[in-house]
This record gives structure tokens, sequence and C-alpha cells, in this order.
């Protein structure tokens, strides 16, 4: 008999809403902690916070179409800050496509374990910066240097404090 | 139609976010924004963000400041005492180099040389950054109401941060050197050589259009060469630590930032830059002869002779021991072979070897009229060995080949650095250049192919008044 409907069962998909001022001043506030913390530190500058908020939502929602609307809104606001260099839109459409995945694999899989959580937010992660780096060196021409090694242990640092802002944020979810 | 559009609907919605998003980035390729303008929404978002971030960031400055200054003073006492002593070791290097720069200005002085002046800073602070990797953009608490422009160079002690991109009503962005779209007029302070240093998006540096002829050392010091008209001439850059081939004849020269650019709290916007003669009024008279011994060409003088009419021993030598014939035959060729060198293309818009020939030129033509000319390869050439009228001939480093012909492989190179290139070795072994070049009469040198700089005669002799 063929295997139909998710990897899970269906208590362990359970989709997850969330007040406005959470929905609007979780990004805000972790797209100002990126900008305006982490980017000042050195050895915390790999950490992609505003991905990892797409990241959550997404699954926690598991709604395609909000979760790619999430990563716009978020990947846009990135990329204001970014810039005259940066053209709005790369991380918006890194964000989108990493939203959109990532609800559509939080109907599939339990993402509520700190294993999974680790594994996804790693491997989006990756894909992540593989998009990013095909928008700007596909779409606009730019010279972007990949290093795997770079983005390996980015990913890993990103998966491993994704775990604990994961954490965090499921105090704001509601049922 | 409606069972299609149900079925996809996730994906319609998303290919529709992209497309949109797409056609969003072609725009803005299309139609990039010029210099000092933006867009409105990220002055709206960047305007919105700054007071807070300000606020938030000079509460932590004060924090920091009052539990450094009034709290955390342990250890004061012996740091001052450390302080006091290095002030008493600065004052005797000062005395040293206070004469040093009272002879560059008056040298400066005598060849009108203009130099540029910062004038006017404004501190500001780093309240921001791109929070990303992929852009090293820094945002600074100082914007248009503080008479903050675009291209306007900002500077720490320790070295150049970078350059204004936008500006903001209350903050701008900085694009710092190390960023993959930065370009910097730089030169290598001990060789001269010029190049562009370039950022990356990995925010490595690199000094590049150095040709990999050239022979450059891990460790040398990189200054700005002003070239890029936002950087004063002479700021320092960084630091050389690798050097390898690169593609298109081209070495790849990896620079070191001097300013930490990961970690800059404060910095200096340069908001005026004077380009004026240097400030002659503190060097003493100026004589006439001086001058007229830079400008003017002279005539070879003719040996005194004692009362039975046989030559004075080193009386054609001048005034000074070290403006010897041979001194001067060696500098004027080393002008002659200086200026191909010099004549290179110059690349991607800034000119490597632009100041070359005017070093070479000045050493040549400098180096017989005594002490004042021969001093005069000094302000480019750091180890003025060429030209210096203060050296005995014997020690000059002269740039001589196999035959005696002075060769410059490189236009600055005019007063070649000690060590064991072959350009710095005499060619005889002896530290003398070949009897046969000593003894060549005066008018029978390579003349100096600088117009500028009409050669003089090496005899040190002075033009008349």
């Amino acid at each position: 008999m063929p295997f139909r409907g998710s990897l899970t069962s269906r208590d362990q998909v359970a989709v997850y809403e969330f007040g406005w001022p959470a929905i609007i001043f979780i990004p805000l506030v972790a797209v100002l902690i990126q900008i305006f913390v982490l980017g000042k530190i050195p050895f915390l500058a790999a950490i992609n916070l505003p991905f990892m908020v797409t990241i959550f939502f997404a699954v926690a929602r598991r709604n395609p179409i909000s979760g790619c609307l999430t990563g716009c809104a978020i990947g846009l606001m990135q990329d204001l800050f970014a810039g005259p260099s940066h053209p709005l839109g790369m991380y918006g459409i890194a964000l989108t496509i990493i939203g959109y995945s990532a609800s559509s694999l939080g109907l599939k899989i339990d993402v509520e374990n700190p294993g999974s959580r680790f594994i996804i937010t790693y491997i989006f992660f990756v894909a992540h910066q593989g998009i990013y780096y095909g928008v700007a060196h596909g779409l606009l021409g730019q010279v972007q240097q990949w290093s795997w090694s770079h983005v390996a242990i980015s990913a890993l640092a990103n998966a491993v404090i994704g775990i604990l802002v994961f954490k965090f944020l499921d105090r704001f979810k509601q049922r | 139609m409606d069972t299609f559009l149900g079925r996809y609907k996730n994906l319609i919605v998303l290919a529709a976010i992209l497309f949109v998003q797409i056609i969003a980035l072609a725009v803005q390729v299309h139609r990039p924004t010029q210099g000092g303008d933006t867009r409105l929404l990220r002055l709206w978002a960047i305007s919105a963000v700054t007071p807070v971030e300000t606020a938030v960031v000079h509460a932590q400055k004060w924090v920091n400041d009052s539990w450094n200054n009034y709290a955390y003073l342990r250890g004061v006492r012996r740091e001052n005492r450390e302080l006091r002593a290095e002030i008493e070791r600065m004052k005797v290097e000062d005395a040293r180099y206070a004469e040093d720069a009272r002879m560059a200005r008056r040298i400066q002085a005598l060849l009108a040389f203009k130099e540029q002046y910062v004038d006017t800073t404004v501190a500001a602070q780093v309240i921001g950054t791109s929070g990303s990797e992929q852009s090293r953009i820094l945002y600074l608490d100082k914007g248009l109401k503080d008479g903050i422009k675009p291209d306007m160079a900002v500077i720490t002690p320790a070295g150049i941060v970078g350059k204004i991109v936008q500006v903001f009503p209350d903050s701008s962005q900085v694009l710092p050197i190390n960023d993959q779209f930065s370009g910097v007029g730089a030169a290598l302070k001990s060789s001269r050589l010029q190049g562009i240093l370039r950022g990356s998006s990995n925010g490595v540096t690199t000094l590049q259009y150095v040709m990999s002829d050239e022979k450059v050392e891990p460790g040398e010091e990189v200054i700005t060469s002003g070239g890029d008209r936002i950087f004063p001439k002479g700021l320092p850059v960084g630091k050389v630590v690798s050097v390898e081939p690169g593609k298109d004849l081209f070495l790849n020269i990896r620079v070191v930032p001097s300013a930490r650019l990961d970690q800059v709290e404060e910095v200096l916007i340069v908001t005026k830059i004077t380009e004026r003669m240097p400030d002659g009024k503190d060097l003493g008279p100026l004589r006439a002869s001086d001058i007229l011994a830079e400008r003017l060409p002279t005539v070879p003088a003719k040996p005194e002779v004692d009362a039975t009419g046989k030559p004075k021993p080193g009386a054609a030598s001048g005034t000074t021991p070290g403006a010897t014939p041979a001194t001067g035959t060696a500098a004027a060729h080393a002008g002659a072979a200086a200026t191909p060198a010099a004549n290179k293309p110059a690349i991607g818009g800034l000119s490597p070897a632009a100041p070359k020939p005017n070093g070479a030129a000045t050493a040549a033509h400098g180096a017989p009229s005594g002490t004042t000319a021969g001093s005069a390869g000094a302000p480019k050439a750091p180890k003025p060995a060429a030209a210096s009228g203060t050296r005995p001939a014997g020690t000059v480093a002269k740039p001589l080949n196999g035959t005696g012909t002075a060769t410059a492989p490189h236009a600055n190179t005019s007063a070649p650095a000690p060590g064991p290139s072959p350009a710095n070795r005499p060619a005889n072994g002896n530290q003398t250049p070949p009897p046969s070049k000593q003894s060549k009469p005066a008018p029978e040198q390579t003349p100096n192919t600088n117009p500028q700089q009409p050669s003089t005669p090496p005899n040190g002799e002075q033009p008349p008044q």
C-alpha cells in the first residue's frame, strides 16, 4: 500500500498562530539586531537572525503563502539597510523561496524537536546562500566569491544558534 | 480553471511574488540611483531607525565611558609612568624629525610643490552595519545636517576607513575599503609604486594593477596616492601581507588595512581638503641662488687655477663633497633611463606611473647643485641616496650597470634602497663609479629629458645670481 500523507502524525503538525504585535515586531527587531548589533561584532557577522525568524514563522504556520509573504517582507526589510550597491529584492527573493520551502516542508515533517530544527536550519541556510549567490551572480552580474567551507561553518553556527532562537520564539506561539 | 488555480494556488502566489521582485531588480539595475540620490523607501526606513539607534549607541557609550573613566581606573598610575617615559623618548625623536620636515618643506617650497592638507573633519560614531556579510556598509550618526556629503573620506588615526556613499538627514553610509565595490588610489610607501586598492565579497583587500616585474615585499606599508581625488595623499592604508603573481601581468598583493574595519567605532569624516603651498615662514630665508639653481640651466664652471696655473684640487666638486661629477652623471642618467618607465600607460583611470618621472627628473637635475639641489630628490624618494648631495660620492648607491651607465629599472628608484639588489651596488664593487664615467665632461652628459626640469651641470657650482 503506498504511503500517503505526511511523515508525521496529524497531532504533530499542529498549526500555530501569532498575535499581530508578534508578527510585526519580531521580524523588525530581528532585522534591527542584525544591523545594529550582530553586524558590529566580527565573529557574529555570519549569524543571520532574519533568516531564522523566516524559518520559524514558516514552519510554525505551515502555510506556504504566508510563509513566502513573511520571507518577502523580512528580506526586503534587510535589503533596505544593505547599502546602495545592494538593490532591493536580493534578500527578498532568497527569503521568499526559503519561506515557501520551509512552510511546505513543515506540512510534511515534524519540525518541533531540536534535531529537526537543526537540520532544516542548516540545509535552508546553505540554500539561502546559494539563492543569494545565484541572484547576485546570475541576475545582477556581481562578482561573488563562493566558499564551501565558509558556508558550511556559517550554516553550522546558524543551526546551533537557531535552536536557541526557536526555543525563545516558541513563547509567542498561540494555538 | 478553478480547480487548477486552487490546486496550484501556492505556487502561483510564489511565482507572482518572485516575478514582481525580479522586475523590481531589473528596474533598479536599469535606472541606478545617481550619486547622492537614494530610494525613497530606504530614506524612510533609515530615517525612522537612526534616531533610536543613535540614542542607544550614545547611551551605551556613556555607560562605557562612565565605567572606564571613573570606576575602572586600575593600572592608570603605571600606564601614566609608561606614557611619560614614551613622551620623553618621542621628544628626542621629534627633534630629529623636525629638522627633516623643515628641509622637506623648504624643498617643497622651492619646487612649488602643492600639498593636500586635511583642513576640517567631523567626528562621527559608527551606529550600525548592513547586517550582512555580502555588504560591508557602515552607518554613521552624522548626516546632511552636519555638512556631510557623498564622496567624503572617512578616516581614523590608524588609517583610512572608506568613503561616504549616501547621506541622510541624520546619518550617512560609509563604503569601507574592504567592500567589493570599493576602490582607492594607493601606493607602496617605500617603492612608490601605485595601484588601486580593492575590496572583495569576503572582505579581503588587494592592491591591484602593480606590474608583475616590480619587486614588492610583505610588510611594506601602503598609503593613499591621492589619485582618486577623495583621500588626501599619504594617509596610511595598510600593510602588504602577501605577494603572488596574478593574472594579466599584474601582481596580486594582499593588504591588511591599518584601521580595524570590523571593530571601528569612532571615525573622522574629512569635510574639507585644501591644497596649498607649504608654509615657509619658519624655514629661514630663501636665497635667490637656491631657486635659480633649481629652475635655471647653468653652464659648467671653469676649474679654478692657482697661481701656477694648475687646477686646484677639489675645485670642481663645488661646495659639497657629495656633488661630484660622477654623482651628477649617475643621477642624470638615472633620470634619462627612468623616462621610459615613467611613460607606462595609466591603468584604470589612475596613473600608477604618474609621479615617477617627477622624482626621477628631480633627482637627475638636482643632484649636482650642492646641498640644496642634492636633496631635491628627497620629497618623493624615501632614501635619497642617488641624489643626496650631502653624502660623499663613494657612499652613494648609484644604479650603475656593468658599463657604468646609470640605469633605473623604475623611475622612483632614483634613490634605490640599500640592500642586495644589483641596482644598489656600484658597478666595480668599490662604490666608486668607473673613472671613465667620472671624468666625463659635463656637456657630454645625457641631457635631462624632462623639459620642466632643466639639467644643471654636475660640478655643483651655483648658477650666476
